[in-house]
């Protein structure tokens, strides 16, 4: 029974672009093993961090969405904290609402008309 | 003669302000996941210190609003919003 997930991914900003295919091909292949299969992945590439992290001030963004067993988690997560040059990672389960968001949002519905209307008062200040 | 006491006359006029009825955005839009990645979207929900603002203030309902802080600290983790700042805006 497998479950939809999404991870993001901050790489060191050092990294270069061979390193960050290599090391991301690695970890899809990894979670292909433990019976995964990728719905998506984006790279935002570098971007800069609100606030330092292990004093680098950007790094390289990359979201993996997939669908995997619920058990497989813990092992790729091992895996991440095992890579130095990853800053940080989140992993986040996806409810149906947030699936069917991401769908919409692939076939480009989300963006200014549906996310973002705003109504003439403005509530919040 | 009606009892004095309820009608009290006011010199001036009390004047009656009429604040605009709050809603809840998401209830209204239909807004069902708040993605934790839209930082442009939840900048309406953090004040210029980049602390989260309270539902009196964002009119949201209790559902959304605990949706919105799970976000906005999901983004907070990810480097994307800061914890604290100045004028943020």
């Amino acid at each position: 029974m497998s479950k939809h997930y999404e991870t993001v991914i901050i790489f060191s900003p050092i990294l270069s672009d061979e390193d960050l295919k290599k090391s991301v091909t690695k970890y899809t292949k990894l979670l292909s093993d433990h019976g995964a299969n990728i719905v998506e992945e984006r790279n935002w590439g570098l971007k800069q961090l609100a606030y330092p992290i292990q004093n680098k001030s950007n790094g390289i963004y990359y979201i993996i969405e997939f669908t995997a067993p619920g058990n497989s988690i813990s092992k790729v997560e091992v895996e991440f904290r095992r890579d130095e040059n990853i800053l940080r990672f989140l992993t986040t389960a996806l409810d149906k609402y947030a699936v069917e968001y991401n769908e919409k949002r692939r076939q480009g519905l989300v963006g200014k008309g549906k996310k973002t209307t705003e109504t003439s008062q403005e509530v919040a200040s | 003669m009606s009892s004095g006491k309820k009608e009290i006359k006011f010199l001036t006029q009390q004047k009656q302000i009429k604040r605009p009825k709050k809603y809840c955005r998401f209830k209204k839009t239909g807004i069902k996941y708040i993605d934790y990645k839209e930082t442009e979207f939840l900048l309406k929900f953090i004040n210029e210190q980049g602390k989260m603002l309270p539902r009196r203030i964002t009119g949201n309902s209790l559902k959304y609003q605990r949706k919105v802080s799970q976000a906005v600290k999901r983004a907070r983790h990810l480097a994307l919003l800061p914890y604290v700042t100045d004028l943020l805006k």
